[in-house]
């Protein structure tokens, strides 16, 4: 009986071609529309955390004063010092790495070209605790760390406008008014989260930067990578217990300092675009229903259209179940029908967008399926309400109608 | 002689009620022998179509009994009532009503489709039915495309391409003229005669009424007066 009415629905297709494609069209547009939104969406999701991941996963930041809220205006929070470094790295267990920060931005000067950048003042701890290696040259020697020696270690960004065509090793370029020799060249890591451009800075040791560029012993922050076998939120408590102690803090006072756990960062900013996702996706599904509605509108003309073949089709001797299932399962071909040409539709689509967006390609076999799988559904639920009226006509009645 | 296939005993309709009640018909026994031509004629209102909905299984009597092979058919329900019309029970009516869009074998192989049968033995069997009124050549050629009489002997083989017992035909030769009106009627004489169908035809016009072998006069929701003609083989 299936097979004889999905015959039947099919023929009936055919033979309106074109009504048929108007009628689908709201669910191909609906279909195309979700399947495009979450996979571009997955894209961004993925971007994003692909661009955080590479700020180098467990890492804890630690800044001195509280990130907002009330009590932020007062008096400045005392500074981190590199005494904290050592304590951090002596007394803290899972630890791999800790590097303090001095930064600043600068101009960078080299023959007739300007490149305004970030210069970061840290030891060599910085690179093991990114895992970020050179392409060429070499680390800081332990000499030029004490003694704060006017060398640096560049990215690829400043590579490139500052050094074209030079190899920039052993070259010597300004930065700001210190003069100072480059020593080694990172790899490249591409943007950061946020959209920073991590290859666009200079490294120097601490202590140069301290003495030549802020003028003070402090650091900006923190940087504390924590053991891959190690709990980050374990160590991230230790940490801050560590720190409340060495600031003297009393049970009853805020911590004044913070810690960011890059993860929290990837965390929340994936769920953002998640959510951005789903808001599209809905909207999107909004059109699926509407498509829906439009092949019910299409039924119901055409049950009212059909009266008399539908009279016909009673009177030769088909069951009313069967002429509710006709009516259903060309509802449903038609609407399953709609949603394959938006899945096609989609792919073409995604396919095409996703470069000029700048997010990567993921096929999603489950929004596919889900997207189809609703078109189908919806086919039923609208369709039902029309096949149910040409079933329930009476056949002389219905041979009657003109 | 063996029982009637068709037996109507004290047949009321009534349709609507309280005081817009019109009672169609008013008692109607009638008897039909397997594989008699009965022709039913009778002024409009005279009952005689709401007769034929009821013998075709369409409609539903408000009282009295309806027996087809024995079976009493007004306990039936709607679904029972479509698969007796399927199985036994063939119809042409005066405005052909045949799916548009569609070709002629495709019309006469619906009532294979509702009865399940392969597609071959479809095709062979509508072939068949086509290859008996004459239009095998037509088969791919929609009603749009056929005149008024082949349109109604497409819809004489979609009638009998499932072998009915029997042939219920509405005023076949309504819209037609005379000549294909002849030839309409020859083909149900044909039918009759070759296939041993029992056919039963509404009209209005003695002309067609004689080639009947029965025909039965309404008058006011009553059956009037039926006149049996010797067979002549």
């Amino acid at each position: 009986m299936l097979g004889t009415t999905l015959i039947l629905a099919f023929r009936e297709i055919r033979r309106h071609l074109l009504r048929s494609f108007l009628t689908i069209l709201g669910i191909v547009i609906g279909v195309a529309a979700v399947i495009t939104m979450v996979t571009l969406g997955n894209g961004a999701t993925a971007a994003v955390q692909e661009q955080i991941s590479a700020l180098g996963s467990n890492i804890l930041n630690v800044r001195p004063g509280q990130r907002m809220g009330p009590g932020s205006a007062g008096e400045s929070p005392p500074p981190l010092r590199e005494e904290d470094i050592d304590a951090i790295r002596e007394q803290i267990a899972g630890v791999r790495a800790v590097a303090g920060q001095a930064q600043t931005t600068a101009t960078a000067v080299r023959n007739a070209q300007n490149w305004s950048t970030t210069v970061n003042g840290t030891t060599n701890d910085y690179f093991d605790a990114q895992r970020w290696l050179l392409s060429s040259g070499r680390r800081f020697t332990p000499e030029e760390e004490q003694a704060g020696k006017a060398v640096c270690v560049i990215g690829n960004t400043v590579v490139a406008n500052l050094f074209q065509g030079v190899d920039p090793v052993g070259q010597r370029f300004r930065v700001k008014n210190v003069s100072c020799t480059v020593v080694g060249i990172l790899a490249t890591r591409g943007q950061g989260g946020f959209g920073t451009d991590q290859d666009d800075t200079v490294i120097m040791p601490l202590k140069t930067v301290q003495r030549r560029f802020t003028g003070n012993r402090d650091l900006r922050s923190i940087m504390v990578a924590v053991d891959d076998d190690y709990d980050t939120q374990i160590v991230q408590k230790s940490l801050s217990e560590l720190l409340r102690e060495r600031r003297h803090l009393t049970a009853d006072q805020p911590d004044n300092f913070s810690i960011f756990d890059t993860r929290q960062i990837s965390d929340a900013m994936s769920s953002s675009t998640r959510v951005m996702t789903g808001l599209l996706g809905a909207v999107a599904g909004v059109s699926l229903i509407v498509g829906g509605i439009g092949i019910m509108n299409i039924m119901l003309v055409s049950v009212t259209e059909r009266t008399r073949e539908i009279g016909i089709r009673l009177a030769i001797g088909a069951l009313s179940g069967e002429v509710l299932l006709q009516f259903l399962v060309e509802a449903v071909v038609l609407s399953s029908l709609g949603g394959v040409i938006g899945v096609i539709l989609a792919f073409i689509a995604t396919l095409a967008l996703a470069p000029v967006m700048g997010v990567p390609f993921i096929f999603d076999p489950l929004i596919n399926m889900v997207s189809f799988l609703f078109s189908a559904l919806i086919g039923v639920v609208f369709g039902y309400f029309p096949a149910r009226r040409a079933a329930a006509l009476n056949p002389i009645d219905a041979l009657r109608h003109e | 002689m063996d029982a009637p296939l068709i037996s109507l005993r004290g047949i009321t309709k009534t349709f609507g009620s309280g005081a817009a009640a019109f009672q169609a018909l008013k008692g109607v026994d009638l008897d039909i022998a397997t594989g008699d031509f009965v022709a039913v004629m009778g002024p409009s209102g005279s009952g005689k179509s709401t007769t034929m909905n009821i013998l075709g299984c369409l409609d539903v009597p408000t009282s009295g009994e309806f027996l087809f092979h024995g079976v009493h058919i007004e306990k039936l329900d709607r679904d029972q009532r479509s698969l007796l019309r399927r199985r036994y029970l063939g119809f042409v009516f005066q405005g052909f009503n045949l799916l548009n869009r569609t070709t002629a074998i495709e019309n006469v192989e619906l009532p294979l489709i509702y009865r399940g049968t392969g597609k071959e033995e479809r095709r062979e069997a509508a072939m068949a039915a086509l290859e008996k009124v004459g239009l095998s050549r037509w088969a791919d050629h929609t009603p749009g495309e056929l005149s008024g009489g082949q349109q109604q002997r497409v819809a004489i083989a979609r009638a009998i391409v499932t072998h009915p017992d029997v042939l219920l035909a509405d005023e076949p030769t309504g819209n037609l003229d005379t000549e294909r009106s002849i030839e309409i009627m020859e083909l149900l004489t044909d039918l009759n005669r070759s296939a041993g169908i029992t056919i039963l035809l509404v009209t209005h016009e003695p002309d067609m009424a004689d080639y009947a072998h029965t025909i039965v006069h309404f008058r006011d929701g009553l059956v009037e007066r039926i006149e049996t003609k010797e067979r002549q083989e």
